[in-house]
């Protein structure tokens, strides 16, 4: 095992772990992340190699980078000292490399001269292959930490590491650019944010050559941030207006188009969730998705409001034809509640999913009072994280599950039904009441 | 609607779930058009794999295409030349063989679906539901 250092970005620390967790798995190996700390952008961890390092990496959104760690210190005689002491033998392996140097400082930095007085420091490397600043073969990064009291710029971190760049993410690669929903060519109110809806694809696990389904699709967030990690993507909604887009430029298959992912994308299907019409042996591997919880899209699902007044239709016959086969009938919609949906959803999944697929959608949750018992729950799914984003009077929660063998033993539980929890809409909209008040 | 989409889907009625007949539908009045499309052999390969070999070929006989082995290939490898011309032709009919219009119906209850503007309608009016 060797040590390593993971930079995360500032950004959702309660789903760091998840995500990295989630791509080893991936990968067929785990290694241990019980020791972060959410307030600290820095972590060392243990791998086996580089090749692990890079599987963690190379999709990551939440990191920036993972660096071979050389060495570690609260100051820079104590950093080159440590870096004597345990990484002598790697001087030897690099010699011959041509390389730079990089600096990363999180809350706060140093100057060009400063720098370039640290760099002489390090002539003990004795590193001959030249210094090389395109493409150089290899990357030697001091990354500090400061830590700032009050107004004062920090001018002294407070926690020095080196190390040899492994790989940087995809978030430093821009990703998070390239997604960004101000620049992609179709885009609605329910649009799920670039950054979430990709980690929700890590944490989901969806990969290369697996097809990922999302049966709420709207405007297709999920099926374009699947494509990005390779995995083939279909969707369904009950919306054909959603599906269909404001014309060629403007739709589903122009947002592939846009980002290099079109012939990853299998299809999108005007379809109510709880009548599905894939057939039970089709393989889903992932299942990604935002459930409509009617705060901007009414939940709805096939059916008369109304059973009574409805009796008789199926035998209405326009021009010779039943008018519930028309090609321009309009089939009736109907109200449902949220937690009959999630049961519909976990059932469809524990049925559906391969031994090991998961299934990551997000459910909304007002902050005050939940409780961990209103978290649906299925037998042959284990529920492995529960993560809670935040917002002003609401928040929203990913939840992810994944499809264990009939060996074991779950319950199946609805905690929204069973509490007799009033529709999320209500109490959304009421928190918004209180706000104007 | 591509081609290839049409061997994941059967009838949504729940009575329909166990009969055998709902899958695949039976395509008529189809208006189909060539969209060119990228050829991307190892989605081919994947998809490969998921393929109902025998739906293939009954969709395609409903589109007025009997010319398909009755096998389905195996194995495939891009790299090898006359692979590489079976993946060519697997392409252009499941992924560029787009059906724009057209109706499906279930072999079993005999509902009607309609593929309209290219995207199915799986949609059930309130008696099936
Ligand atoms: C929260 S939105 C998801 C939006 C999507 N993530 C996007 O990127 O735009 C929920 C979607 O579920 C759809 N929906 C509502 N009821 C449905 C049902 N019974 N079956 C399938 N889709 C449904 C709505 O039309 C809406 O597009």
């Amino acid at each position: 095992m060797k040590n390593y250092l993971i930079y995360f970005a500032q950004s959702y620390p309660n789903f760091r772990r998840p995500e990295l967790e989630s791509l080893a798995n991936l990968n067929n190996f785990s290694f241990d992340l019980s020791h972060h700390d959410e307030s600290k952008p820095f972590i060392v961890v243990q791998l086996e190699n580089d090749d692990q390092a890079k599987k963690i990496m190379d999709r990551s959104i939440l990191s920036r980078g993972i660096y071979e760690l050389w060495g570690q210190g609260s100051n820079y005689d104590e950093l080159h000292a440590n870096i004597k002491a345990t990484s002598q033998d790697k001087f030897e392996v690099y010699k011959k490399s041509s390389f730079k140097f990089d600096f990363i400082g999180y809350k706060g930095s140093k100057s060009r001269e400063e720098r370039v007085e640290i760099i002489q420091n390090f002539k003990y490397l004795a590193f001959e292959g030249g210094v090389r600043l395109k493409n150089p073969d290899e990357v030697f990064t001091v990354l500090e930490e400061y830590s700032v009291s009050g107004m004062e710029k920090a001018t002294t971190p407070r926690n020095i590491w080196f190390g040899r760049q492994v790989q940087l993410s995809s978030r430093t690669e821009n990703v998070l650019d390239k997604y960004d929903l101000r620049r992609r060519k179709y885009i609605g109110t329910t649009s799920f944010d670039a950054e979430l809806s990709l980690v929700t694809c890590n944490i989901g696990q969806v990969g290369p050559g697996k097809v990922c389904y999302d049966p709420f699709t709207g405007t297709g967030s999920f099926l374009v941030a699947s494509a990005n990690f390779g995995a083939l993507p279909i969707g369904s909604d009950i919306d054909v207006r959603m599906l269909r887009g404001k014309g060629k430029n403007c739709n589903i298959q122009a947002n592939f188009k846009q980002y290099g992912t079109s012939t990853q994308f299998l299809d999108v299907l005007t379809m109510d969730f709880t009548n599905n019409a894939f057939r039970k042996d089709f393989v889903i591997d992932s299942i990604v998705c935002d459930p409509p919880y009617g705060v901007r899209e009414g939940l709805k699902v096939c059916g008369a409001k109304h059973p009574e007044k409805a009796e008789g239709r199926e035998n209405i016959v326009i021009e010779g034809e039943k008018a519930h086969l028309r090609r321009d009938f309009i089939q009736p919609k109907k109200p449902y509640e949220l937690s009959d949906l999630l049961d519909d959803l976990l059932f469809f999944a524990g049925e559906r999913l391969p031994i090991g697929g998961r299934l990551a959608f997000w459910m909304p949750t007002a902050n005050d009072d939940f409780q961990v018992n209103l978290i649906p729950q299925h037998e042959q799914l284990e529920l492995l994280y529960n993560l809670e984003q935040e917002f002003n009077k609401w928040s929203r929660r990913l939840l992810v599950y994944v499809k264990r063998d009939e060996t074991y033993k779950g319950k199946t539980t609805n905690g929204l039904k069973s509490q007799n929890i009033a529709n999320f809409r209500d109490r959304y909209f009421n928190g918004f009441n209180d706000q104007s008040k | 609607m591509k081609f290839l989409t049409t061997n994941f889907v059967k009838c949504a009625v729940k009575g329909c779930q166990s009969s055998t007949e709902s899958f695949p539908l039976k395509y008529s009045d189809c208006q189909l058009v060539q969209e060119e499309q990228e050829y991307n052999p190892e989605f081919l390969v994947h998809m490969l794999e998921r393929l109902d070999w025998n739906a293939v070929i009954q969709v395609a006989r409903d589109l007025g295409n009997d010319s398909l082995p009755p096998t389905k290939p195996d194995s495939l490898d891009p790299i090898m030349e006359e692979d590489q011309a079976v993946l060519k032709d697997l392409h252009t009919l499941l992924v560029e063989t787009q059906i724009v219009e057209g109706r499906m119906t279930c072999n079993n209850c005999q509902h009607v679906y309609h593929i309209k503007n290219s995207i199915p309608n799986f949609l059930l009016p309130p008696h099936l539901c």
